[in-house]
């Protein structure tokens, strides 16, 4: 979240689309409440199906699953047609002005650039005109032909309110209605909120759908704004958490993108991400890049890691690809990697594909699964019957189960959706054998350090050289493992007069100390003031509130610099006073920026000096048009891989750009995506506000309040396919099939898509083989293998199956 | 015990046994129930161990009343038919009440107020057990708008019944020489001669 | 006001006066149907804190689970689909007792002290009094208590007296995450929803209203609905619930009347025998079968 949740109360139009707040996010869904009794906000929810939040939703647009950039991008046409754009706040804080290099073009569905061959592009020509005097060209007329405010007219012309309710199966004045709404907010003082999760990332474009969903913030002007931004909530009371510590192969703590094979000293790999400004006078505060990393390396290697052996950059790993959970799989399923350490994670149920991640699984030499449940993988070669048939006589892994305590048993922290870094304390001792995640990793580190200093090994070194200063070393504590991550002064530090601002040892303020000559030490760098010398501040718990906008800046630590609501200088207008003075986050006083946030600007940035607000962006200023995007600048409508229009409406006669074409497919795996010849019906998968994951299905409340796998279809499907409520249904796509419970509703509705009916199964998918509620299928036995080219998230929101009466 | 073999009589032993199933039977479902209709009479249910077990009981002792009261109503049903006779009888009966039963029409085993009670009890005991299956929750599940009217009809139908039960009760005790019929099975000649002229000729065959 | 909250206004199957004194504020849980999203949390906060369990059942083509309440579910979510003006809605009204200020089931039950009605207008139920024999079901117009298979006592939801009692709000208002479930004082949660009908009228439910039903002299559990002028779209909550009558004839002039004509019975046989005497066999009866019975002893012989 840009945001955070309490903030959702500040919105006017509450947009829930790509998630189902109230279904899945049900605690936070309390301020769209409260946005609508107070503020009498209004909510449009836009779902392919009647959810919970369409419930108590004013107004509800259905869509085809998988066609959310169509709409949204028939949004920005609109916006674009009738003027409904917040024209200073574009101008300033937009790269609509920058010019594009003439060579950029886009024809036929794809961009300039493309490999059909590696399905991939060289992105040379989607890059600025650079001036001499090394910065970029700008147009602040927006009339050039080649900037970036034209393309962006031209490429979303095509989106017309026809196209897109011919691609969607929104039904035109429905659209019309929620573009309507929408383009209201361009007024500076109305702000919209956009509320989304998985039911955009789990798509082959999903992270070109939250980007379109972007562009059209900032042509509202809502980026920064308070009740505005763009705002993901996380499934997880942790999973904030998780990203921002990078346990993924292509970050490093901090989203530091980690070294590759291509980056061949530690050099190459500072200069490749340390980024110059691209306009005169922006912090382009990714220059600080050095000092990020060098800090992370002192952490993890103190003494070991020296200007002379470039911070231990050899004892990196630097990965040969990608080892994304899709990757993963693959690599297993080709027997390439044989031992998997699972930890907090049940992937037989949730990677997509199931009966490949079975196989997969089967091909290991060990799995080490350490969880507080007995989790569905951790059994993956036990026989279930029907809902798990496998032979265990052919299945050779060795299974480890090492019980973890539940997140109550131990103390640590969340890190929420809105980035609010809380403390939790310990609440009851684990049951049996438990042991805390900090504990069972230490355990197995001291014990590996041991033998490799035994025994050596091929390189011992980042194995040996790894710093543990924990009191207990098999038992380190939450307590020191917070104060790692938000660093310390590794020496006195002093400021440009000499004289000692931080004293060797001591906590750090926050990441503007620092420094990249090995000084300082800092775990996670936008974690860094977490825990100053003040303290423990996530455990702050004051919720005194001074401006009424839900701040509580003294309430747990937010990251980063506790700030509130990221890019929040874009709440002003380039003078520096509040677009709208009722809603004031920040403004300049004269001397310095001040307010009910914590300023995301220098403090001392005057508005004159022409600083951009999007900081950490080298032009300044947020990107319309982002050539970061694997598979375009521009967002693109692509139908998902299993459609069931056998096209792309927007280029009929160009089969190659019917899905995604930059999205990465294992050999295999293509051949394994359904046609809608034999599976016709869209089926898109999703959670229920009864279950949590693949959690409380063990728990037996939740198993009385939805005690039994159910798929949801229309009143029309059900009585063409002679399917009653109630009924068992069998559910095939071209992976496997599962058996559940007919819910025969009104909430899905049928759609009239490229001149045809287009019917949607909803499949939840809580269930499987262990646990208290009726033994399922596991729906992922139906996903596709498959994933997001940016972020590879598999796309578990839209495939093809059929159905039938079992 | 009176052995007067000049007796008549007037009740076989199994139907003495009947009859006081039945009148044990009430009883005990005329306290019970009398205790679930008006909270003054709750404390009755301490006779049966407690209100659970009241209500318990109270079903099962009105299972058994109405299989007896089956069977005596097979036994009796005949004599009881009511004739011209019977409605004369009837319809002179306030006279009787007040103390002149000169001019009472003769009567055969039963006379008409005996019948009319016999008739009024069997009504009530076919409504009680029914409006008392519906209302049986431990066994039967009805709809509720029907649960409702069995619950009037029963307690109307109960108190109806208890009444008829005290004139039954006290128009024995008023007439003497009655009680002896249920406990013994026999009457004194006179006796018969007196209530029931023609029952007494048909069993002495005399005038 | 813990102990205050616990005056009992009203008793089962007593006849005589509660105590009056004191002045009790009553309390109302309000359940806002137009902010409710179905989640459950209410079940499971209400399984929770009372400690109780039903089975895992089946899902029979619907959301709602348990299907229907029972000794153990005091309280459901009921889905409805419907269609008004062509406009699909999702009525989702939490179902369970509604603590009515005139309560059906106390009227009904012959137990004293099984069924309480304390000050603040929570209506409860003591099992340890509850002789099982369901007449509250019967005198309930809301269909709410049931009885146990397990031990034939009533139950049902008790506004968990037991957390009011200590100036909590009720499990499942404290554990509503959207807010759709208020507790406090009646009047304020009347004030409130009065607030909330505005907003409604103003989104263009111009049916908007509280369900607060004076046929039951009103409830301590009141909704606020979108479509107040028909309250039986939501799951057949009754749109003019009243005791029945058939309940108000046996428990109110049926008592008296009854008793006036057995106590009249009793008594009038009872004076009429002092006052005029048994009906004994007549003296001449009595000579002339003496007189018979001598004639045939000598016969005999």
């Amino acid at each position: 979240m840009t945001n955070h949740w309490v903030d959702i109360k500040n919105a006017d139009l509450v947009l829930i689309m790509g998630g189902n707040a109230a279904e899945a996010h049900i605690c936070g869904f309390k301020w769209v409440q409260e946005a609508k009794h107070v503020r009498r906000a209004k909510l449009v929810v836009v779902d392919p199906r009647f959810t919970r939040s369409a419930a108590v939703a004013d107004f509800y647009a259905p869509i085809r699953a998988g066609t959310d950039i169509a709409f949204l991008a028939g949004v920005i046409n609109y916006l674009l047609e009738n003027d409904k754009l917040q024209h200073e706040y574009v101008n300033a804080y937009t790269n609509a002005a920058f010019l594009i290099d003439p060579d950029y073009g886009f024809e036929d569905g794809l961009f300039t650039g493309y490999n059909a061959e590696k399905r991939s592009y060289d992105k040379a020509t989607w890059r600025y005109q650079m001036g001499e005097d090394g910065f970029a060209k700008v147009d602040p007329t927006l009339q050039d032909p080649n900037c970036v405010f034209q393309l962006m007219k031209k490429h979303f012309a095509r989106y017309d309110a026809d196209a897109v309710s011919n691609i969607t199966g929104t039904p035109k004045d429905a659209f019309l209605k929620v573009c309507e709404m929408i383009a209201e907010c361009s007024a500076p003082d109305r702000v919209m909120t956009i509320l989304y999760a998985l039911g955009w990332t789990q798509h082959s474009v999903g992270s070109q759908n939250i980007r379109t969903m972007a562009m059209i913030q900032l042509l509202l002007g809502n980026m920064g704004m308070p009740g505005g931004g763009i705002n993901a909530l996380r499934g997880h009371a942790n999973v904030q958490g998780v990203t921002d510590m990078c346990p993924f192969t292509a970050n490093l703590p901090g989203y530091l993108s980690a070294p590759t094979e291509r980056d061949a000293t530690a050099e190459a790999y500072v200069a490749a991400r340390t980024t110059k400004p691209l306009r005169p006078g922006q912090m382009n505060f990714y220059g600080n890049f050095p000092k990020w990393w060098v800090s992370l390396m002192k952490t993890w290697y103190g003494d070991a890691a020296t200007a002379e052996n470039g911070w231990a950059y050899d004892w990196l790993p630097k990965p040969d690809g990608s080892y994304d959970v899709l990757a993963m799989f693959e690599r297993m399923h080709q027997g390439r990697m044989n031992g998997f350490f699972c930890q907090g994670f049940n992937p037989l149920a949730s990677v997509a594909h199931k009966g490949k991640v079975s196989a997969a699984l089967a091909k290991l030499k060990y799995l080490v699964v350490m969880d507080p449940l007995a989790t569905d993988t951790s059994e993956f070669w036990k026989n279930y019957g029907e809902y798990n048939d496998v032979d265990p006589r052919q299945i050779q892994t060795e299974v480890f189960r090492l019980p973890a305590e539940l997140f109550a048993e131990h103390e640590g922290s969340f890190t929420n959706s809105g980035r609010v870094i809380q403390w939790h304390w310990k609440a009851a001792d684990g049951p049996g054998e438990t042991r805390g995640d900090l504990e069972i990793i230490a355990q197995l580190y001291t014990r590996l350090r041991d033998l490799y200093a035994k025994e050596g090994g091929a390189l011992p070194d980042p194995v040996l050289n790894l710093t543990w200063p924990y009191r207990q070393p098999t038992r380190p504590s939450a307590d020191e493992v917070a104060r790692e991550v938000s660093g310390r002064a590794l020496r006195d530090l002093t400021d440009a007069a000499g004289n000692v601002v931080v004293k060797a040892g001591d906590q750090l303020a926050g990441f503007a100390q620092l420094r990249d000559d090995g000084s300082t030490a800092s775990g996670n760098w936008i974690y860094c003031g977490s825990y100053s010398q003040a303290g423990n501040l996530t455990a702050r718990r004051d919720n005194s509130d001074p401006s009424g906008l839900g701040q509580t800046l003294n309430w747990g630590f937010a990251w980063p610099a506790n700030r509130r609501i990221i890019y929040n200088r874009a709440s002003c207008d380039p003078s520096g006073k509040p677009w709208d003075p009722k809603r004031a986050l920040l403004r300049w006083t004269g001397t310095a920026w001040g307010g009910n946030d914590v300023p995301d600007m220098r403090p001392n940035a005057a508005p004159e000096e022409g600083v951009g607000p999007f900081i950490m962006n080298a032009e300044g200023v947020a990107r319309l048009f982002a050539p970061g995007m694997i598979e375009g600048p521009f967002p693109e409508h692509y139908e998902p891989f299993e459609t069931p229009l056998a096209r792309n409406p927007l280029h009929p006669d160009k089969p190659e750009v019917t899905s995604n074409p930059a999205a990465r497919v294992y050999k295999g795996d293509m051949e394994l995506f359904g046609k809608a010849d034999e599976f016709p019906y869209v089926a898109t998968t999703y959670r229920l506000a009864e279950h949590f994951h693949f959690w409380t299905k063990t728990s037996v409340i939740n198993a009385v309040l939805q005690p039994e796998h159910f798929v949801e279809i229309s009143e029309e499907l059900a009585a063409e396919k002679g399917i009653g409520k109630g009924d068992v249904v069998k559910v095939r796509s071209n992976r496997g099939e599962i058996k559940a419970v007919a819910v025969v509703t009104k909430r899905i509705p049928v759609l009239q898509v490229d001149g045809r009916k287009v019917h949607t199964v909803g499949i939840p998918l809580h269930y499987g083989f262990k646990g208290e509620t009726k033994p399922g299928y596991i729906t992922n036995t139906l996903t596709p293998f498959v994933g997001d080219a940016n972020s590879q998230t598999p796309e578990y929101k839209a495939f093809l199956v059929d159905i039938e009466k079992a | 015990m009176i052995r007067n073999p000049r007796d008549l009589q007037r009740y076989t032993a199994s139907e003495r046994a009947n009859h006081w199933v039945l009148g044990i039977c009430f009883i005990l479902l005329g306290l019970s129930g009398l205790a679930f209709f008006h909270p003054a009479f709750f404390p009755l249910v301490n006779l049966f161990g407690g209100g659970t077990w009241a209500r318990i009981l109270h079903p099962w002792i009105g299972v058994i009343m109405a299989l007896f009261f089956l069977v005596m109503f097979i036994r009796f049903a005949r004599l009881n038919l009511m004739g011209p006779v019977d409605w004369d009888w009837l319809s002179k009966v306030g006279k009787m009440v007040d103390g002149d039963d000169h001019d009472m029409p003769e009567q055969g085993k039963y006379n008409g107020g005996q019948k009319l009670l016999f008739w009024g009890l069997a009504l009530s005991m076919l409504l009680l057990a029914a409006s008392g299956v519906v209302m049986w929750r431990a066994w039967f599940s009805f709809p509720v708008e029907v649960v409702r009217v069995a619950m009037v009809v029963h307690a109307a139908t109960g108190a109806f019944m208890i009444g008829l039960i005290f004139v039954h009760v006290y128009a024995a005790i008023w007439t003497r020489g009655t009680i002896r019929a249920m406990l013994y099975g026999t009457v004194t000649r006179a006796w018969a001669k007196q209530h029931h002229r023609g029952w007494y000729r048909q069993v002495t065959g005399k005038n | 006001m813990a102990l205050q909250s616990l005056d009992i206004a009203r008793r089962s199957a007593t006849t005589t006066e509660a105590p009056q004194v004191r002045h009790t504020e009553e309390v109302a849980k309000l359940i806002d149907v137009s902010a409710c999203i179905g989640c459950k949390a209410c079940q499971a906060a209400c399984m929770e804190w009372n400690d109780i369990r039903p089975e895992v059942g089946h899902n029979v083509g619907i959301y709602d689970n348990p299907q229907d309440l029972d000794d153990k579910t005091w309280t459901l979510m009921r889905f409805t689909e419907v269609e008004e003006h062509g406009k699909l809605e999702w009525l989702i009204r939490k179902d369970g007792c509604m603590h009515c200020a005139d309560p059906g089931c106390l009227k009904a039950c012959p137990s004293p002290g099984a069924i309480i009605q304390y000050a603040n207008g929570i209506v409860d139920f003591h099992q340890e009094n509850c002789i099982g024999c369901g007449y509250c079901v019967t005198g309930c117009p809301f269909n709410v208590p049931r009885i146990s298979k397990t031990d034939s006592k009533a139950y049902k939801c008790s506004l968990c007296s037991d957390r009011v009692a200590v100036g909590q709000a009720p499990a499942c208002a404290k554990a509503c995450p959207t807010g759709a479930i208020k507790f406090g004082a009646k009047e304020d949660m009347v004030h409130y929803a009065e607030d909330r009908i505005v907003d409604l009228k103003e989104r263009g439910y111009r049916n908007a209203g509280l369900y607060d039903p004076q046929g039951v002299g009103g409830t301590h559990v009141m909704y606020v609905l979108h479509h107040a002028d028909r309250p039986s779209l939501y799951a057949g909550l009754p749109d003019n619930p009243q005791i029945s009558p058939m309940v108000s004839l046996w428990k109110g002039i049926a008592k008296p009347l009854a008793m006036v004509a057995l106590g009249a019975t009793a008594l009038g046989s009872l004076f009429h025998y002092v006052m005029k005497g048994p009906n004994e066999v007549s003296k001449e009866l009595e000579d002339e079968m003496d007189k018979e019975a001598a004639l045939e002893k000598e016969d005999a012989k």
